[in-house]
């Protein structure tokens, strides 16, 4: 049974635009505001957690500042004069650079060494790359007790072997260089092998054919190593650089535990930066003083980071591959 | 302006060229497995040093020539860690912290990568620029605020404190959005969308799966760094509920160092990572080689 109903006619005219429905537009919503709440929870934690502390680094650093008696008097640029009259913050500077090239400079020579050698057709590649990788999956907490140990002035297993190889005990500890030298090396051990692996990433990307050419022209394989090996992996190793500069600036772990019961050696021989800003705020309790190191700490970072920023930009395209190609195939030609 | 040059006459060596062609067929020479096995020996020595060492007792550190294979004195000595520090309470304070820090930094690196790589908006390019720069940041400089905030809000002593700096890195975003911007073909995302997925589900079932390997890569350096940190942890704890790392530099400060306890203390924190790489060595590597960074 079937009744027809009359329909009004539909009007001929459709509206020039129709209303969206309710669905279309959360759709647009959607569309337009995903994108910012994916990226919100890392911008408002980064902002929380990160960039504001900075910040009021920078704000407790102007007032007279106890650990517990809180915020004192407005002091202006005084806690600044201060750090920078004081003998013991230029020490700490000192010697953080003095350890950051002993554990830079030898570290990239012996990284780039590694990652030649282990550029090769190896038997056991993983098994290598895995043994030059031991040393970072220990803790530098670990890594610098096993050292303190070996750098024993008495007892240590260095001194012992110089002993009867009829040489005087160093002063690991006590003496300024060797005790630089000790540090460094605990940061040496556990990064060497992990950066010659990003050294290693470079040269397996320079093409195989060039080297071939270079070696039909004559080239030596010390020859191929100096003159297409390194250029090619130059902007490689200034990001390498960049990294330990960011990370040496504000080593810690290492200085603090080689000595536990001092703050970077008896006569501070050995005080880092971060160091002496832990003694600050946490020792002598001066947190106003302590945020202004930081953030000079921060300053000289920053500085180090433009630094080698615009060095990279200079030298960076010329380690360019393509340049070698053509040189290479030019000579071919002719 | 060409110089037509005498070519080279046919090089008259006395070995074939092709053998001496670098990575044509040309096998490593015993010079190159001998570099290998002495970076080998300097990489482990100082492991097996400490499991000589913490296997005996200090006495063993008076000879001139040191043992070379441990004593049997090993089990005395975790013993004697043990009744030192809170082993296994820290032990627990470390994978959870470290855990927890591993599931933020992925979650939210992910989702923030996977924006910034595949999906349009006003400000993208500039708010990108803003996470590149940030990643110089050190913001483990801020640490004196951050400690401030941790005592008002009453947490100086509880894991929560530990966990705050770092539950997002910029690095990790940055990572995120290099791999996820080749991986993920547009046309996948753009069909999910005309089947009517929502923004989310599409996210969670085309991005997710696409970037799975990228974030087991991120969350094991995530979580190597975690384990690892020492200074933060140091500040917002005490002795009576530490991390594996702060414990263990209390076996270092007592008054009399016995290095043999100290020793075993380095061995037992180095077992869980040890065994983490026996099981992820490859990744390690594989993530290393495509530029993951200190953090």
């Amino acid at each position: 049974m079937t009744t027809t109903l009359n329909r009004p006619a539909a009007p001929r005219t459709a509206a020039p635009k129709q209303k969206p429905t309710f669905r279309q537009r959360l759709n647009v919503l959607d569309v337009k505001a995903s994108p910012y709440l994916y990226i919100a929870p890392f911008f408002l934690l980064f902002a929380l957690v990160g960039l504001f502390p900075l910040g009021y680094t920078f704000f407790v650093s102007l007032f007279d500042w106890h650990l517990l008696k809180g915020q004192g008097e407005f002091v202006g640029m005084a806690n600044f004069a201060e750090v920078l009259r004081d003998r013991f913050f230029w020490n700490s500077l000192f010697n953080t650079m003095s350890i950051f090239l002993l554990s830079t400079i030898p570290q990239l020579v012996v990284a780039t060494a590694i990652a030649a050698v282990l550029d090769q057709h190896l038997r056991a590649k993983t098994f290598w790359r895995m043994s030059i990788l031991l040393p970072y999956i220990v803790t530098p907490v670990a890594v610098a007790m096993i050292f303190a140990n070996m750098f024993g002035e008495q007892y240590g297993l260095i001194n012992n072997i110089l002993a009867s190889l009829g040489i005087d005990r160093i002063m690991w500890m006590n003496e300024t260089l060797p005790s630089h030298i000790a540090i460094a090396t605990m940061v040496n051990w556990r990064w060497t092998g992990y950066n010659a692996l990003i050294l290693l990433a470079a040269m397996q990307a320079v093409p195989r054919d060039i080297y071939e050419s270079a070696a039909i022209d004559g080239a030596g394989p010390f020859r191929r190593f100096f003159s297409i090996t390194l250029p090619s992996i130059r902007p490689t190793m200034i990001f390498v650089v960049i990294t330990a500069t960011i990370g040496g600036l504000q080593i810690f772990t290492e200085p603090k535990l080689y000595d536990p019961r001092s703050a970077g050696g008896t006569a501070r021989q050995f005080q880092t930066t971060v160091l002496y800003l832990w003694e600050m705020a946490f020792q002598r309790q001066n947190f106003g003083q302590a945020a202004t190191i930081a953030w000079l700490l921060f300053l000289i970072i920053i500085l180090f980071g433009i630094v080698n920023w615009l060095i990279t930009r200079r030298i960076a395209t010329a380690g360019d591959i393509r340049k070698i190609r053509t040189r290479v195939t030019s000579r071919r030609v002719r | 302006m060409t110089v037509i040059e005498n070519t080279k006459p046919e090089s008259t060596r006395k070995f074939p060229l092709r053998k001496r062609i670098f990575g044509n067929g040309h096998r490593p020479g015993f010079l190159t497995y001998g570099l290998l096995f002495a970076f080998f020996l300097a990489s482990a020595y100082p492991l097996w040093w400490s499991v000589v060492i913490g296997s005996r007792s200090n006495e063993a550190l008076g000879q001139t020539w040191p043992p070379l294979l441990p004593g049997g004195n090993f089990w005395t000595n975790v013993g004697e860690v043990f009744d030192t520090i809170p082993f296994w309470l820290a032990l627990g304070n470390s994978v959870l912290i470290s855990g927890i820090i591993t599931v933020s930094v992925v979650a939210f690196s992910t989702l923030a990568g996977y924006s910034f790589a595949k999906l349009r908006f006003r400000g993208r390019n500039g708010l990108m620029v803003a996470v590149i720069a940030t990643m110089a940041i050190p913001t483990q400089l801020g640490i004196i605020p951050l400690f401030m905030m941790m005592r008002t809000l009453g947490w100086t002593g509880e894991i929560g404190a530990v966990v705050i700096p770092t539950l997002v890195t910029a690095f990790g975003v940055f990572f995120m959005r290099q791999y996820l911007v080749d991986v993920i073909p547009d046309e996948l995302i753009e069909s999910a969308r005309m089947d009517g997925a929502s923004m989310i589900s599409t996210f969670w079932h085309v991005a997710l799966p696409a970037a799975r390997p990228a974030m087991a890569i991120l969350g094991l350096f995530t979580f190597m760094t975690a384990w690892t940190d020492f200074l933060w942890p140091l500040l917002v704890l005490d002795a009576g509920n530490p991390t594996l790392q702060t414990a263990l530099s209390q076996l270092q400060a007592a008054r009399y160092v016995d290095y043999s306890i100290v020793l075993t203390g380095a061995v037992l924190a180095t077992l869980p990572l040890l065994v983490l790489f026996a099981l992820a060595g490859r990744q390690l590597i594989s993530g290393i080689m495509q530029g993951a960074v200190k953090g």
